[in-house]
């Protein structure tokens, strides 16, 4: 055990409160982790007919189960898995670039990234009949063109968080409209297909749209991860992460693209489910407190915001309501909150 | 603990698109001294302090610390030996005073390294030179503008770099507060020999509390050296276009400059010889 040269008490220096901020965040990130594992487990033994545990977990580990094997194995879990993943994706993708960006207003499904994905993997699904690997690759592409391109317009001298939340706004307008026409023009869609690529659905997920949301998240989480600190050095403005040691432009055109890509691969498989990147990211923070990366807080909210409103909406009212239009409803009243705020308070967007 | 480090620029040009804002400057940087960059709005005061630290590329020339051209240097490297306190740094929404000062640490740490006694020494330490210790735990939002002054140059010496660059640290403070700061920034050097440049609008604080001073007009080096040397009505003349009077400052002995404008200005009638008048005052 070494012994350090100097001892310091405790109670003075700034140790002791960084330590119960620390214990804190962990103790909550924690807590997400088992609310999701538990909203996994929940989705997966309710529904029309419940299943226990036990079923449930011989299912997982591939046995066959008169009738939980067709419902928990092809219906429930792959639902659940995308629905987790994708939720993930959302929330992870959104915090990092409302962080980068400084504001909660500049998510990207609010600044267009989503409707880009979505109105090219529509297209490509509906108008071109293609498979799940290239819709995939041209939601990810579209995903990163409208983030170039919302970038390009908004920059003059730099880019100022207003004019690019604005002009993604306008962006993601047009593209939305883009998607619903090309809906419209479809010689057979159903009511589902727009759904899933208006407010997002997980309505017939199955194992091809779960694993390359998967895949995506093992990928580009770390890349995000690895970037969590110079994210932070970041949130205190350019120069000052600059003379941080932070490489700014380089740092933010990795962590673009990984977040674009996680954004474009979860939105082609289930669509741009309203408001998760947009809410988890706030919610997050206010659970975690600050001071801390909300990186891995916002993933777990996403998933849990996700899982709940997909279980939510399909059986707990009436009708049965795509997870989308769930979020929808919990995601308008904050976007308005926000902005009724920002006024109060005088500040601009 | 002294820094040796030395730091000039050699021939420096920089610019933001098409307009030149320096241009052809040379200018050293005396080590473990406090050095006062002066001159009029918009005269590149900034964009020279922002160049020395590597935010801004220069057109030609370049910025030279400890021989090695400071733009090819590692980010990181270069951050642990020269911070930068920029003019408006952002303070993230309900952090807490540790918090902020602790991203100082950054340099310091790698992907993969843990948060480690070093790193709680080290802005223990800041917090301590910066008397905001009790602050620790409070929200930087709740502040008053001295105070989230004194946090930020904390946080900018949890980076325990040698060398310390600040633009213009007392705007936006009442006069108790910019004392208080330019105060604990003269401690520092004394104390730990931290070499401080800093951009100062005040002629007469940057007179008082420098050791070296650097006066520009319109992006090129005009004068530079003791405040004696360099605070002269010639140079608030040529720098500012301003006419004024120096005198000596009874509290600090160092050159007081006294602006003359068209009001309130009383026709000499016993001028001090040594140090003259600007304007022949009319009668």
């Amino acid at each position: 055990m070494s012994v350090p040269l100097v001892t310091r008490p405790p109670s003075t220096g700034s140790a002791a409160g960084r330590a119960r901020r620390i214990s804190r965040r962990r103790l909550v990130v924690l807590t997400l982790a088992v609310l999701v594992v538990a909203a996994l487990a929940g989705t997966l033994m309710f529904g029309q007919t419940f299943y226990p545990p036990r079923d449930v977990i011989r299912v997982i580990l591939g046995e066959q189960v008169p009738g939980a094997s067709f419902t928990v194995g092809r219906l429930r879990l792959p639902r659940a898995v995308l629905a987790a993943a994708a939720g993930f994706s959302f929330g992870l993708a959104g915090v990092t670039f409302q962080t980068m960006l400084r504001n909660p207003l500049a998510s990207p499904d609010i600044i267009g990234i989503s409707s880009g994905a979505s109105a090219v993997a529509a297209m490509a699904i509906v108008t071109l009949s293609l498979g799940r690997t290239e819709v995939s690759v041209f939601a990810v592409v579209a995903g990163l063109a409208v983030a170039l391109l919302v970038y390009t317009l908004a920059f003059r001298d730099g880019v100022v968080g207003t004019r690019l939340i604005l002009i993604g706004i306008g962006i993601s307008a047009m593209l939305d409209s883009v998607t619903s026409y090309v809906l419209s023009q479809a010689a057979e869609w159903d009511l589902q297909e727009a759904m899933r690529w208006l407010t997002g659905s997980l309505n017939g997920a199955d194992w091809d749209q779960a694993l390359p949301t998967l895949a995506a998240l093992a990928v580009l989480t770390p890349v995000l991860l690895a970037r969590s600190r110079d994210l932070s050095a970041m949130q205190l403005g350019d120069d000052t992460a600059s003379a941080l040691g932070v490489r700014v432009e380089r740092t933010r055109i990795t962590v673009i693209v990984a977040a674009v890509g996680l954004i474009a691969v979860a939105t082609a498989a289930a669509g741009p489910i309203a408001f998760v990147a947009f809410l988890s990211g706030p919610i997050a923070a206010r659970v975690v407190g600050p001071g801390g990366s909300p990186l891995v807080p916002a993933g777990l909210v996403g998933s849990l915001l996700v899982l709940v409103a997909d279980f939510c909406g399909q059986f707990a009212f009436g009708a049965r309501y795509p997870v989308g239009v769930v979020t929808g409803v919990l995601g308008a009243p904050y976007l308005v909150y926000l902005i009724i705020r920002t006024n109060r308070t005088g500040g601009s967007l | 603990m002294t820094s040796n480090h030395s730091l000039s620029a050699e021939r420096l040009t920089l610019g933001y698109g098409e307009r030149t804002v320096i241009e052809s400057l040379d200018l050293a940087v005396p080590p473990g001294r406090i050095t006062a960059i002066v001159g009029a709005n918009a005269c590149g005061k900034s964009t020279l302090l922002r160049s020395m630290s590597r935010l801004l590329a220069p057109r030609e020339g370049r910025v030279v610390l400890d021989g090695k051209e400071v733009h090819r240097l590692p980010a990181k490297q270069l951050a642990r030996t020269l911070g930068l306190l920029p003019q408006s740094p952002i303070a993230p929404e309900g952090i807490t005073v540790a918090d902020l000062v602790g991203r100082g640490r950054h340099p310091h740490q790698s992907v993969f390294s843990r948060w480690n006694d070093q790193d709680d020494a080290a802005v223990d330490s800041a917090l301590e030179a910066t008397r905001t210790t009790e602050l620790a735990d409070r929200s930087v939002d709740e502040l008053s503008g001295g105070q989230r002054q004194r946090v930020w140059i904390a946080m900018a010496l949890a980076q325990q770099t040698d060398l310390l660059l600040l633009d213009e640290p007392t705007t936006f403070l009442d006069a108790s507060h910019q004392i208080e700061v330019l105060d604990l920034l003269t401690d520092l050097n004394q104390a730990r020999g931290t070499t401080i440049v800093m951009v100062l609008h005040d002629l007469n604080l940057a007179a008082r509390y420098a050791d070296h001073l650097i006066a520009l007009a319109e992006g090129r080096l005009h004068a530079a050296g003791t405040p004696e040397e360099v605070l002269t009505c010639e140079n608030v003349r040529a720098v500012f276009g301003l006419d004024s009077r120096v005198i000596e400052d009874p509290v600090s002995l160092r050159p007081l400059m006294l602006p003359i404008g068209r009001h309130h200005v009383v026709p000499p009638r016993d001028a001090p010889a040594r140090t003259g008048v600007a304007r022949e005052a009319g009668r």
